[in-house]
C-alpha cells in the first residue's frame, strides 16, 4: 500500500502541525434539554432559559509537531475525547482557536456507518465515502482493504452475517488504507485476535515512519509509554501534566492508582 | 473576538482553523461538492436497502403507489365519477408529488438523526443527509412514472404534449421539497417532539391538498385559502401536464416558482446556520 505513494519522514522537530490556544469547550447539562414547543415557548416567556454550561475544556494550550505520536490520558469525563473532537473539526471550540496545518483522518468507531444489510464489498465504499474519500480514491486501495481485514471469502456477504471480529477488521482496514498525514485514535487499537493486533502495530508503526502524525487517547497506559513521543494528562478539562511519557505517565498512576 | 495569535508555523497554510471556519451558506455548498461521492452513495444505500429482504426489490418503488391508487380508486370513484372522468391517473399523478414530498422530508428528518451519531465523531458536511434523503426519494418519483405510464396505456387516457413540461415540475417540487426538508429536520434536531408532530401535521395537510378529491369539490369561499398552501401549487404543476394535457398559465406557474425558490433559499439558509450546533445536539 506504500509503493508510489513515498511520504518524505520528517524528524520530528518543532514544526508543530496542530496548535490550541487558549481552547475552551462547554456543552450544555443534558437536564437542561427542551424537548417541547410547549416547554421552550412557557421557558422564554418567563425568561428562564437558563444557560448551565458545562466546561469540558478550559484554557488548553497545546501543540502538536508533525511527525509525533501524542498520547491523552485521563479518567473518563476529562474531555479527552472532546480535545480530539475539537481538533478534528466535530466540534467548534466555544473559546479559542485551534489551528491544524494537515489533513486530519479520524478513525471511526469500528464500522459505525456500516449498514447491515449491505455487503463487505458495498459497506468499504460506504465507509470511505462518509470518510471524505472519493471514488477513485478508494478503488485504489480496495484490493488491500480486503486482503489486509482477511475477508477474502466474504466480501460479497451482508455484513449482518460477520462476526464481531471481522466486522472490526473491515472497518480498522478502510480507516486505514490510505497514509494519513494527522490520525486520530480515540481508544480503539483493540481489534480482533492477536494475530491481527500485531498487524495493526505493525500498519501504526509504518505509518509513523511515514510522517503520520499521531494523537491517540488509551487507558492502556503501557502502550502509550512505549508508542508516545508526548503525553498530557488531562484532567477536569486541564492539562495537569504534558511531557515525555513516562513523567505524564507516573504523575497520573501516582494520583489515581 | 479572537485573540492575537502567533502562529508558529506561519509559512503554510492551515488546512483547518477554527478562527476563519465560519459555516456559511455559501461554504455548505463547498462542502457538499467536496462530498459529493458521499452523496451518490448515501442514496445508493437507501434505494438498496430499502427492499433489500424483500422477494421483489425496487418493484416495490411502483407497486406502493398503484397499489395505494388501486384502493382509492375503489373506494372514491364513484363519489368523483362526474367530475373526474379518469379517476386512476387524476389519484395517482397527485399521489406521487405528495409521496415524494413526505418520504423525501420524513427521510431527511430521519438521516439527520442518524447522520448525527457520526456527525458526533467525524466531520461531515451535516446537508450531505438531508440532500440525499431528497436525491432517494427523487429517485423514487422517476421510477414511480413507470406505474404512471402503465395506468394511462390501461385507462385508455391520452398522452399529451404538455407533458414535456415534467421536467421543470419535478424541478420545482424538489427544491421545496428540499428546502422544507432541511428546515423541518434542523427543527426536529432541537426539538426531538417536532418527529412526532411531523406525522400528524402530513396527515392533515394531505387532507387540505386536493390529490384525492377534485378542486372543483372545494367551496368558492375557501379557494383563497387552498391557495396559500405550497402543496397546492406544487401538485398543480405535475397534474396539468399529465391529466389536463396543458401548460400551467403564468398565473399558476409563477406561486410554484416563488415557493419553490424561497423555501429552498430559507430551508438551506437556516440549515445551515445551525450547522455548528448539530454536534452537541444531535
Amino acid at each position: 500500500m506504500f509503493e508510489g505513494k513515498e511520504v518524505d519522514y520528517q524528524p520530528p522537530v518543532a514544526q508543530p502541525i496542530i496548535q490550541l490556544t487558549d481552547v475552551s469547550v462547554s456543552y450544555r447539562l443534558p437536564s437542561e434539554r427542551i424537548g417541547t414547543f410547549k416547554e421552550y415557548a412557557i421557558r422564554k416567556l418567563q425568561r428562564k432559559i437558563k444557560i448551565n454550561k458545562f466546561w469540558a475544556l478550559t484554557d488548553i494550550n497545546l501543540h502538536v509537531n508533525r511527525g509525533e505520536v501524542f498520547g491523552l490520558i485521563g479518567n473518563n469525563g476529562a474531555g479527552k475525547s472532546t480535545m480530539l473532537k475539537v481538533i478534528s473539526k466535530v466540534l467548534k471550540p466555544t473559546k479559542g482557536r485551534v489551528v491544524v496545518y494537515g489533513k486530519i483522518a479520524p478513525l471511526l468507531e469500528l464500522g459505525a456507518g456500516f449498514h447491515p444489510e449491505l455487503s463487505g464489498r458495498e459497506n468499504v465504499f460506504l465507509n470511505g465515502a462518509l470518510l471524505g474519500y472519493s471514488r477513485s480514491e478508494m478503488e485504489s486501495v480496495f484490493d488491500e482493504i480486503v486482503e489486509f481485514s482477511e475477508l477474502e471469502q466474504f466480501i460479497n456477504a451482508p455484513v449482518r452475517t460477520y462476526s464481531s471480529g471481522m466486522f472490526a477488521r473491515l472497518g480498522f482496514a478502510v480507516a486505514t488504507a490510505h497514509v494519513p498525514e494527522i490520525l486520530i485514535l480515540d481508544e480503539i487499537l483493540s481489534v480482533g485476535d492477536e494475530a491481527f493486533q500485531r498487524k495493526c502495530n505493525l500498519r501504526m508503526k509504518n505509518f509513523q515512519q511515514s510522517g503520520t502524525t499521531v494523537l491517540m487517547v488509551s487507558h492502556a497506559l503501557d502502550m502509550l509509554e512505549k508508542m508516545c513521543n508526548r503525553v498530557a494528562w488531562i484532567d477536569k478539562g486541564t492539562i495537569r501534566k504534558m511531557g515525555e511519557p513516562h513523567e505524564a505517565i507516573s504523575a497520573y498512576r501516582e494520583v489515581n492508582l | 473576538m479572537h485573540k492575537k495569535v502567533t502562529l508558529l508555523a506561519s509559512n503554510s497554510k492551515p488546512v483547518y482553523d477554527s478562527a476563519n471556519n465560519r459555516v456559511s451558506a455559501i461554504s455548505e455548498l463547498k462542502e457538499l461538492g467536496k462530498y459529493r461521492y458521499l452523496l451518490g452513495q448515501l442514496i445508493r444505500r437507501d434505494i438498496l436497502t430499502r427492499y433489500k429482504r424483500s422477494a421483489l426489490g425496487v418493484a416495490w418503488t411502483m407497486l406502493n403507489p398503484l397499489g395505494t391508487m388501486l384502493i382509492l380508486t375503489f373506494v372514491f370513484s364513484n363519489f368523483f365519477k362526474s367530475a373526474l372522468p379518469n379517476y386512476p391517473v387524476y389519484i395517482l399523478s397527485g399521489l406521487l408529488v405528495w409521496n415524494f414530498f413526505s418520504q423525501g422530508t420524513n427521510a431527511a428528518i430521519s438521516g439527520l438523526v442518524w447522520g448525527g451519531t457520526l456527525l458526533k465523531r467525524i466531520y461531515i458536511p451535516s446537508s450531505v443527509f438531508g440532500v440525499s434523503a431528497i436525491g432517494t426519494a427523487l429517485v423514487n418519483l422517476v421510477l414511480s412514472l413507470v406505474p404512471l405510464v402503465i395506468v394511462i396505456l390501461v385507462t385508455g387516457a391520452p398522452f399529451f404534449a404538455s407533458m414535456a413540461f415534467l421536467p421543470v415540475s419535478i424541478l420545482l417540487i424538489t427544491a421545496f421539497t428540499l428546502g422544507f426538508g432541511l428546515f423541518i429536520s434542523s427543527l426536529a434536531v432541537f426539538f426531538p417532539d417536532v418527529a412526532e408532530m411531523y406525522q400528524v401535521l402530513l396527515t392533515a395537510w394531505m387532507y387540505l391538498t386536493p390529490i384525492i378529491y377534485p378542486e372543483s369539490l372545494i367551496p368558492e369561499k375557501w379557494l383563497p385559502l387552498y391557495k396559500i398552501n405550497p402543496m397546492y401549487w406544487m401538485v398543480k404543476m405535475f397534474r396539468l401536464p399529465i391529466f389536463e394535457g396543458r401548460l400551467p398559465t403564468w398565473q399558476e406557474f409563477l406561486p410554484a416558482l416563488a415557493w419553490a425558490i424561497g423555501m429552498l433559499v430559507i430551508g438551506w439558509v437556516y440549515f445551515t446556520s445551525k450547522t455548528e450546533e448539530y454536534a452537541y445536539r444531535v
